[in-house]
């Protein structure tokens, strides 16, 4: 009961609030479109969020577009109230709910309500059991920070990397492999030593994980958490190289910052905003990396090495021809079971991937 | 080079923890132990902790020195402080749910003024190194540590003997038991209670400032993660003892380290269970110290919560 009030509630405080304007909308409506943003954290946070805020403010000034925003929105209850009032007050028709935990109940609940309204989530696995009027993209960042393992795998001098990540969901632990498997393809000794701090943003945590993992020898750091700006300046304090992620962190740490994996979401949300506009059919399920633009690698700090940057250059060339594989088998995982058989191939695109709930032999950390 | 160190990494990050990530759940929970002597409840640090990191990150920021960060932060505190002690001492009105609206107000407003200051780099207070005799570089680190910490640790010391010294202490105390014992002998009670929260609003200014300047060393909004809220606690763990809150601020500090060595150590599995190792050991210990003959002792009689 309580939901239905509500609504009818919004409802007629939009209507309400709409009217004096319906006069100075309706000419304009036909061409007109409103995209809503939602983050999960603050924009200007050095990484995920403001990764999807650049990528939004690269489309802010299209013809006939709208865009609203709302940053700090939990992974709950209320993501749902945030859709809500993007559709019913701001009249919203196009959403982007970014953050990973927005997509299942809430997105997927939501979008069957709003038959009329367009969600795209961003990192959700959309299959064509969920309603037709959502979908889900993402940038196979994977490959990218396999490139950034090869660096970390020729600067790194103890043979030890280090990677900070929030939780164990197949993204993450993709990252992680990828890396590992960048480094051990320069040195097959090296080994990744993995902290999971439990939560995307644990800022004390994620400090304290740098520094277990510089105690523990570890000189080059890469992270996956919602903002890297604590764990790059703590691994810069204390004297280890620093491979970023999401956004380039290289102002954070001008000499110790390698390179870094990062999204460039201008590319996906230009395309979705001129289909809209357009009025096209928005695809439901959109994938691309460093060879469609949807990410790239940071440019390389002062301290990569010309050998780094030459084995790096040669495989980012490959993988801009397409079907580059960084899973392939033979692969065991760190309990030495084989997960991959010889001969089988998983290019970024494979959808395997995406349901990934191994670390690969060489990384040292556990899944749960 | 940092050498190898084994199993051994795990006391010394835990020794490095405690001595990095107490130093915010000392300086709130001696000034709450203050704040709670004179029979007031403060539960908006919460929300003073977060503006103050804010306050003295943009300090910072803005003026070039971070001990006018310190500055700035510990005087938004004291203001905050003010505030709720001048709310509470209104008729009628209820402590508690101040304190509740005041951490509310405070994350909110530090999130409003911070907005511009995630993304700058302010000047970070300098760290004392008191681990120069030993040649292993991770024990080095380790014992990199704050002044603030030292501060902390000298206020601790000097806040036992005020509360059990002095005159000053004995009023405040005396305010906290009874407020008839105290009218009657002829001191004020409300001036009293409000210079203690005051104090409480300062010291937990300064514990954001720690935050933001110090460890992790940067403003954001999760900055404090409920460490206001833990140090509030802390003070009844701690039985309204300058020197038991110093005690529990570094067993709360050094257990959080706890997951992050453990698995750094290669103990990988159940990572979730080590971090509510600082929660799980605070039920034990209370569980533990708990008499039902002597029920909170040092309570002060005039705190709400007691009464």
């Amino acid at each position: 009961m309580f939901e239905i009030n509500r609504r009818r509630l919004l409802k007629a405080g939009a209507a309400l609030s709409a009217a004096p304007l319906v006069s100075r909308i309706n000419p304009a409506f036909a061409a007109s479109l409103t995209a809503g943003f939602i983050y999960v954290g603050p924009r200007d946070d050095y990484g995920y969020n403001q990764a999807h805020a650049e990528g939004a403010a690269a489309i802010k000034d299209m013809d006939g577009l709208t865009i609203v925003e709302e940053e700090n929105v939990p992974e709950s209850d209320a993501v749902v109230k945030t859709m809500e009032s993007m559709i019913q007050l701001d009249g919203a028709s196009l959403l982007f709910p970014t953050s990973f935990g927005y997509y299942n109940p809430f997105v997927v609940d939501t979008a069957k309500n709003y038959p009329d309204v367009q969600f795209r989530h961003c990192g959700g696995l959309w299959t064509d059991k969920d309603p037709k009027n959502a979908g889900s993209y993402f940038g196979y960042i994977g490959t990218a920070q396999y490139i950034c393992g090869i660096i970390a795998g020729h600067m790194t001098k103890s043979k030890r990397l280090g990677f900070v990540a929030a939780k164990p969901i197949p993204q993450v632990l993709l990252n992680i492999n990828a890396y590992t498997l960048g480094a051990k393809s320069v040195d097959p000794e090296i080994t990744t030593q993995v902290i999971f701090t439990g939560d995307w943003a644990m800022p004390v945590k994620e400090a304290e994980a740098v520094n277990a993992l510089v105690d523990q020898r570890a000189d080059v750091l890469t992270c996956h958490v919602d903002s890297p700006k604590v764990f790059a300046q703590t691994a810069a304090g204390r004297g280890a190289y620093v491979t970023g992620y999401h956004t380039s962190q290289a102002k954070l740490a001008p000499e110790k910052y390698l390179t870094g994996a990062e999204w460039h979401w201008a590319t996906v949300y230009k395309m979705f905003a001129e289909k809209a506009l357009a009025g096209e059919e928005l695809p439901n399920f959109v994938r691309g990396g460093l060879a469609e633009d949807f990410v790239k690698i940071s440019p390389y700090g002062p301290a990569v090495t010309d050998a780094a940057k030459s084995q790096a250059d040669a495989v980012k060339a490959e993988v801009m021809k397409g079907g580059f594989a960084v899973i392939k088998g033979p692969l065991k995982d760190n309990k030495g079971k084989e997960v991959v058989a010889a001969g089988q191939e998983y290019p970024e695109s494979a959808i395997e991937l995406e349901k990934m709930d191994y670390l690969v032999e060489g990384v040292i950390g556990s899944t749960s | 080079m940092n050498t190898d160190l084994g199993l051994w990494a795990v006391p010394i990050a835990v020794l490095g923890g405690m001595l990095r990530v107490s130093t915010p759940f000392l300086f709130v929970s001696l000034g709450e132990c203050v704040t709670e002597k004179s029979g007031r409840i403060n539960l908006g640090l919460e929300g003073t902790l977060v503006f103050g990191a804010m306050a003295g990150y943009g300090g910072s920021y803005l003026t070039g020195s971070p001990w006018a960060g310190v500055l700035l932060a510990g005087l938004a505190g004291t203001l905050f402080g003010l505030l709720h002690a001048g709310l509470c001492s209104l008729p009628k009105v209820n402590d508690i749910a101040v304190g509740i609206a005041l951490m509310i107000l405070g994350t909110g407003l530090a999130f409003f003024f911070g907005k511009p200051l995630i993304q700058p780099a302010a000047p970070m207070l300098p760290g004392l190194s008191l681990g120069g005799w030993s040649d292993v570089p991770q024990l080095r680190s380790a014992l990199e540590v704050s002044p603030l910490l030292l501060v902390g640790v000298a206020i601790a010391v000097c806040l036992l003997f005020v509360f059990r010294r002095t005159r000053v202490g004995l009023i405040l105390r005396m305010v906290g038991d009874s407020a008839d014992a105290a009218r009657a002998m002829g001191y004020p009670i409300i001036p009293v209670r409000v210079a203690a929260t005051a104090f409480g609003g300062f010291m937990a200014g300064i514990a954001g400032a720690y935050l933001s300047l110090y460890y992790p060393g940067s403003w954001n909004e999760h900055i404090s993660s409920g460490q206001g809220l833990i140090a509030v606690a802390l003070v009844i763990f701690a039985r309204w003892n300058p020197l038991a809150c110093l005690g529990a601020a570094l067993i709360f500090g050094g257990a959080g380290a706890l997951g992050p060595a453990l698995q750094s150590v290669g103990v990988t599995s159940g990572y979730y269970l080590f971090y509510a190792a600082p929660y799980v050991l605070t039920l034990l210990i209370l569980f533990l110290t708990s008499s039902p003959r002597r029920a909170l002792e040092g309570a002060p009689r005039e705190l709400s919560i007691t009464k």
